[in-house]
């Protein structure tokens, strides 16, 4: 089960409204190879896990990509939560705002719907962790795309903190990775 | 939100970081003593600034304790927080 902690992973600051940036960072919340995609793909994925390493840096790496959710949510929120209708008329943000007004809503920068078809769960674990392992990479991307195109210190310094635990995940789904093949390799010779 | 409430909650979020940061870690070297002793002296650490956070302020969880009325749903909520102190 989950129980809420009334606190972000890491404190948000946004210093100056920005509804085309959130427009952006939204590819994070809803997207492809946004947090949600990761959250619900890791957390899916734990049942077929063969060993108790792996069923356990799923849960954990799950867990923490809601709280990325959390913080990309709270980063969109920051962005447009006191911006005029001035100031978001004629931005990549007014498509949105007619629907959403300025809730986020999971989809991606261009407006395409979060959907299930983004992540899978092959009841494979080789072929799991190896999703998992290429998520966090095309993630990583993301955040350096979004790093790229972000002249907002406050959200800049969010996203470098979210690009650096792709790479600590990486990491690890690496090392479960490997422990995995072990026990199959064992299971398979005695 | 006052200064000496948001520093107290942000130092419990320094702490469930690396929390989360060693536990990631231990979860595929289960064995390392060294990567052990950092866990639980962080987790120590982290219970007694929880504590510390619900007496004065209210629960951080909806399973903690709380004086009456109810304060889990005082704001502000994490995501309306001005983290400049």
């Amino acid at each position: 089960m989950w129980i809420y902690e009334k606190k972000l992973q890491y404190p948000v600051r946004v210093d100056t409204t920005n509804p085309a940036l959130a427009q952006m960072i939204i590819e994070q919340f809803g997207g492809a190879d946004g947090e949600l995609s990761a959250g619900i793909r890791y957390l899916t994925q734990r049942w077929a896990m063969p060993t108790n390493q792996a069923k356990a840096l799923l849960t954990d790496i799950g867990t923490e990509e809601l709280a990325h959710w959390e913080i990309i949510g709270t980063i969109v929120w920051k962005l447009v939560k006191d911006a005029p209708i001035e100031q978001i008329k004629g931005t990549p943000f007014e498509a949105h705002y007619v629907n959403h007004g300025k809730s986020p809503y999971p989809h991606d920068a261009s407006g395409v719907p979060w959907t299930a078809a983004f992540i899978n769960s092959k009841g494979d674990p080789i072929a799991d962790l190896h999703e998992d392992m290429a998520a966090e990479e095309k993630a990583r991307a993301t955040y350096e795309w979004l790093i790229n195109i972000c002249d907002d210190p406050g959200v800049k310094d969010a996203l470098r903190f979210l690009r650096q635990r792709e790479i600590v995940h990486f990491q690890r789904f690496g090392e479960a990775l490997r422990i995995v093949q072990e026990e199959l390799d064992r299971r398979k010779y005695y | 939100m006052d200064r000496e409430q948001k520093m107290l909650l942000k130092e419990i979020m320094d702490y469930s970081f690396a929390l989360v940061e060693t536990a990631l870690y231990l979860d595929t070297h289960p064995y390392d003593e060294e990567a052990l002793k950092l866990h639980n002296g962080f987790s120590q650490k982290y219970s007694q600034l929880v504590s510390l956070y619900q007496a004065k302020y209210g629960p951080l969880k909806n399973n903690q304790m709380s004086g009456c009325p109810w304060a889990y749903i005082n704001g502000p909520w994490p995501w309306e927080i001005d983290f400049d102190l």
